[in-house]
């Protein structure tokens, strides 16, 4: 490509893009309308994880190592996997204690110490600036190859100078990026809004980027996968590129890879920066479990079809780790070049905003505060505000880590390939995983066992890879390597021991590790913690406990204006006023004291009056925020008398607190249970008191009822008692109706009977196989004549010559009975018709009673079935007038009983030829032969 | 946020994980067919089973 101008255009517009995003985050973010708030925008800011060693080394590395390359992401899948279980606890822990790096989180743990705060963040500077240099060669890698394709990049790069070296004008325009961003305010919980969208931002450009040449090449530069695959396997020196045998170190060097990549995720500050301090929501954590590895297998799924094509166009001689640029090249496609060094830009730049970031916070926080704090004079010199000083101090601190990564770069960073800076830096920062992993679940794990541990660790890091390292690059004498120090052959740094056979990160990684933890847990196993590290080791390990609340342990004494002033001095004004409004607002609701202003208005009185127990918390907590846990602590102390922490009352919390949670569930538990038994018995209840209310309507309605003939009949006998000289025809008369109420008495008094019986269930059937034809032609006899004198005209149409039923025969008849006997009543006045058909229908005998009457509305039907209903209907109605003999309501419920307790049904429909309503019963059909013996 | 089940079935799953993605299953599937080792294929077969069956478990509401 020949237009440096464009590409300069293009990397710089893409850089001025990042700034926009980033503002109109931050702007955002202060409407307190966050842009970040989101699982997707959290996946992709730890896709920060993805750097120009992705980018660019995978390719690279793929090429030269086959499928080990995705160990690099397989571990962090496992990591990202675990998230809901471990960095929850981390974010957890994190938010309430305001950590704002992993230096801090580690020195927290281990009672605020601030040496192993200092200890994390020299090894963290050592181990990162190289990684930082990766990114820059990574720059000025693609840029030259750019440029200057097909002239190979190591010859285009080695003439240029100091101020024509584009990296170093990379390192200062991120240098500014960073400083605007990074470092913008000193807030209490070190969040960067505007960088984390950048990120994210940044995280897409690469993917799509990467994508774009992967497709590109496997369907513009072969005919799909099947054409590349195909085409590779019939290269003999292919044949075990995509084995294990390409693997360096075999089976054992997979697992150690797995492991460093594992571990690094968890403790490269980068990545703690985004999934621990950058986390807005521990919510987001369950989603970005997933998504995040779905990340990994998306952006990996190009790199063998890549390396593939890449081996396979172009000559032996060319760096695999500039495929990505050099196919597109080769092929004359400059804008999509251009495109593919972008997303590389986003790769590198991404990684050394963030790394750079969380370096500087540690830089300041744990390494030059500390110095300033313990240098009284220093400090006593300074008076005033000193919140810019610390703004100053982390802005130098990010120009220095940058320039040293520059220098670097441009020293030493010839000598090695990506991938191999890269897996240094994973194999330094595995040094702090010992002390972050078990700090979290081992509460015997001391701040001593921790610190010597990791220089332990650190040590060996040191002479298994550091060390070669120089010798490589010709500053140590190879010889060193070749046969150890002072020749002595087991001091070999690739086969310390004479362990040979691994591949030397696996086996960097294995000794490393092994002196750390073993330092770790021996001396812890022999020292005593202090009460603070007691205390800090049990809030750790407890941390998912719920309901803790530390602020409630401090026992120290100090006065609300020397708080002030000791806050304002380092927040400066606005976050002092914050920070104490919103103690008192949370000390007006738990009422822990007399509410006193803190506008500037406030008396002097108020300033003298005892700080609660919750401010000084909050007041540790703000300054942790900005200074770390262990200045902080210093800072506290020095105004506040008397013991801060009380380990007793801390452990003593802890474990009610578990206990509680314990007794919760089970009253929890119980109570559930309690209510859903409440439940049933309020239920119970209701359907008692309705039952109630329906016995006593029912009571009543009998009385009615029976008060009505017996009224008619006390009234006739009088009469006749009374009157002597009656005609005879009147008294015969008189009498025959005395003896029909009479009657209709007792049928009342039956049918009460039955009534009773039935919903008692003390009714007793005495079922048997019967000919429902038979029956029916019994009860139509029985009754044709008394309904025919009423001028109904009764019609049956019996299709079948016989109906196998179980039934109590006596019963069944009285219920066709009732049912003829009702549909008479209720035909028409005018030539009243009632007409009973017989049929089978679906296994079942139908009997259907239709008369011609009004008919039922829909909303009745099942209304009839109530008792006494058809007497409310009648009382009203004309039936009375019509002088048919009056039913007592109590027929229909009766037969529904009858017909259910043998098993069928009983309802009402629309007449299906006449034009009034249709009763109709279903039994079951019980053929002979089934019911034989 | 995290029920006990659910945690035990994530645990379960991060094994399941470590195992695929080591040897000695990666052994069995270290071989040639047609020239190219299928070790790449099946890792990333595993792989998107693995993120498939987190999906499934973290996105299912609580319920226990």
């Amino acid at each position: 490509m020949d237009s440096e101008l464009s590409v300069i255009v293009a990397a710089f517009g893409y850089l001025a893009l990042l700034f926009v995003i980033a503002a109109w985050a931050d702007r955002r973010a202060r409407q307190g309308r966050s842009v970040i708030a989101s699982p997707f925008v959290y996946t992709l800011s730890i896709a920060v994880y993805c750097t120009a060693w992705t980018f660019y080394g995978s390719v690279g590395r793929a090429a030269d190592a086959g499928p080990s390359f995705l160990l690099i992401y397989l571990g962090p899948t496992l990591a990202m996997l675990s998230g809901p279980l471990i960095i929850r606890k981390m974010v957890r822990i994190a938010r309430a204690q305001r950590i704002t790096s992993i230096a801090d989180f580690i020195s927290a743990r281990y009672g605020k110490s601030s040496r192993l705060g200092a200890l994390v963040a020299l090894i963290a500077l050592i181990g990162i600036t190289p990684y930082i240099a990766l990114q820059l060669k990574a720059i000025t890698l693609s840029h030259a190859v750019l440029m200057h394709y097909p002239v190979a990049s190591s010859v285009a790069t080695s003439a240029s100078s100091f101020l024509s070296d584009k990296s170093f004008w990379v390192a200062l325009v991120l240098a500014v990026f960073i400083m605007l961003f990074g470092t913008r305010h000193l807030d209490a919980s070190e969040r960067h809004e505007g960088m984390v969208a950048a990120i994210a931002v940044e995280s897409l450009v690469k993917l799509v980027a990467f994508l774009a040449v992967g497709l590109f090449t496997v369907f513009m530069l072969f005919d799909g996968p099947a054409d590349l695959f195909a085409r590779a396997a019939a290269q003999p020196q292919l044949q075990q590129a995509l084995s294990l045998s390409a693997v360096p170190g075999g089976a054992l060097g997979w697992i150690g890879t797995l492991l460093l990549a594992f571990l690094a995720f968890l403790t490269l500050p980068r990545q703690f920066q985004v999934l621990v301090v950058e986390n807005v929501d521990e919510r987001h954590l369950l989603r970005a479990s997933w998504l995040f590895p779905l990340y990994l297998l998306i952006i990996n799924l190009m790199v063998i079809p890549i390396a593939l094509a890449g081996l396979l166009l172009t000559g032996t001689g060319s760096d695999p780790d500039s495929f990505v640029l050099t196919l597109p090249l080769s092929a004359g496609r400059e804008g999509l070049s251009l495109f593919v060094f972008i997303g590389g830009l986003s790769a590198a730049t991404g990684m050394v905003i963030v790394e750079t970031i969380a370096l500087s916070t540690m830089v300041s926080n744990q390494l030059v505060m500390p110095l300033l704090l313990r240098a009284t004079p220093i400090s006593r010199r300074l008076r005033g505000d000193l919140s810019g000083w610390l703004l100053g101090i982390r802005r130098i601190a990010i120009a220095l880590i940058l320039l040293l990564g520059y220098l670097y770069h441009a020293l030493i960073g010839d000598a090695y390939s990506l991938v191999t800076i890269g897996l240094v830096s994973f194999a330094a920062v595995s040094q702090f995983a010992p002390a972050l992993l078990l700090g979290l679940y081992w509460r015997g794990a001391c701040g001593l066992g921790a610190g010597l541990g990791m220089l332990a660790g650190i040590a060996v890091w040191s002479y298994t890879l550091l060390l070669p390292g120089f010798a490589q690059s010709g500053w140590l004498p190879m010889s060193f390597v070749e046969q150890g120090l002072y020749h002595l052959a087991w001091l070999r740094p690739y086969a310390l021991f004479g362990l040979d056979g691994l591949d030397i990160y696996s086996h960097s990684l294995l000794w490393s590790l092994m002196a750390n933890i073993g330092v770790l847990v021996g001396v812890s196993l022999f020292t005593r913690q202090n009460r603070l590290e007691q205390t800090q080791a049990a809030l750790f390990t407890g941390a998912l406990t719920e309901g803790i609340d530390t602020a409630s342990l401090w026992q120290g004494q100090t006065t609300r204006g020397a708080l002030r002033d000791l806050l304002k001095r380092y927040l400066g004004g606005t976050a002092t006023t914050r920070v104490l409004a919103t103690a008192d607002a949370s000390d007006h609701t738990t009422g822990m004291e007399a509410g006193a202003s803190t506008t500037d208005g406030e008396n002097v009185a108020a300033m003298d009056a005892s700080a609660s127990p919750q401010l000084i918390a909050r007041a540790e907590q703000a300054l942790a925020g900005a200074l770390g846990s262990a200045s902080a602590r210093v800072l506290i102390n020095s105004v506040v008398r008397g013991e801060a922490l009380d380990m007793e009352a801390v452990l003593r919390i802890l474990d009610t607190t578990s206990q509680t949670l314990e007794y919760n569930r089970r009253l929890e538990q119980k109570s559930r249970e309690l209510a859903r038994i409440g439940e049933e018995l309020r239920g119970a209840n209701e359907r008692l008191r309705e039952l109630d209310r329906l016995k006593d309507e029912f009571v009543a309605m009998v009385s009615h009822e029976l008060r009505t003939p017996l009224t008619s009949i006390r009234a006739f006998a009088e009469i006749l008692r009374d009157s002597q000289d009656m005609p005879d025809d009147k008294r015969a008369q008189f009498l025959e109706v005395v003896v029909l109420e009479s009657q209709r008495l007792s049928r009342l008094i039956e049918e009460i009977l039955d009534l009773a019986r039935l919903e008692s269930g003390r009714l007793t059937l005495h079922p048997k196989p019967l000919d429902l034809v038979a029956l029916t032609r019994q009860s139509l006899a029985a009754v044709q004549h008394p309904i025919e004198e009423r001028g109904v005209h009764l019609e049956a149409i019996i299709d079948l010559d016989e109906a196998q039923v179980i039934g109590d025969p006596d019963r069944l008849e009285q219920v066709i009975i009732n049912l003829i006997d009702n549909a008479a009543k209720f035909a028409a006045e005018l030539s009243p018709h009632v007409l009973l058909r017989l049929e089978r229908r679906q296994g079942q005998v139908r009997l259907c009673v239709e008369d011609n009457g009004p008919g039922i509305a829909a909303e009745e039907r099942e209304r009839v079935f109530e008792k006494f209903h058809q007497l409310e209907q009648q009382g009203v109605a004309s039936g009375h007038s019509r002088g048919r003999p009056r039913g007592s309501g109590l027929g229909l419920p009766i037969s529904r009983g009858i017909v259910s307790q043998l098993g069928g049904r009983l309802w009402v429909e629309d007449a299906a030829t006449l034009d009034g309503a249709s009763l109709i019963m279903e039994l079951p059909d019980a053929p002979r032969e089934t019911q034989a013996p | 946020m995290m029920a006990p089940r659910r945690t035990e079935r994530l645990v379960a799953l991060i094994i399941l994980a470590a195992l695929l993605f080591t040897p000695p299953l990666i052994l069995l599937v270290d071989r040639p067919v047609g020239g190219l080792s299928w070790l790449a294929a099946y890792l990333f077969a595993a792989w998107a089973l693995v993120i498939g069956l987190a999906a499934w478990l973290l996105e299912r509401g609580p319920k226990e």
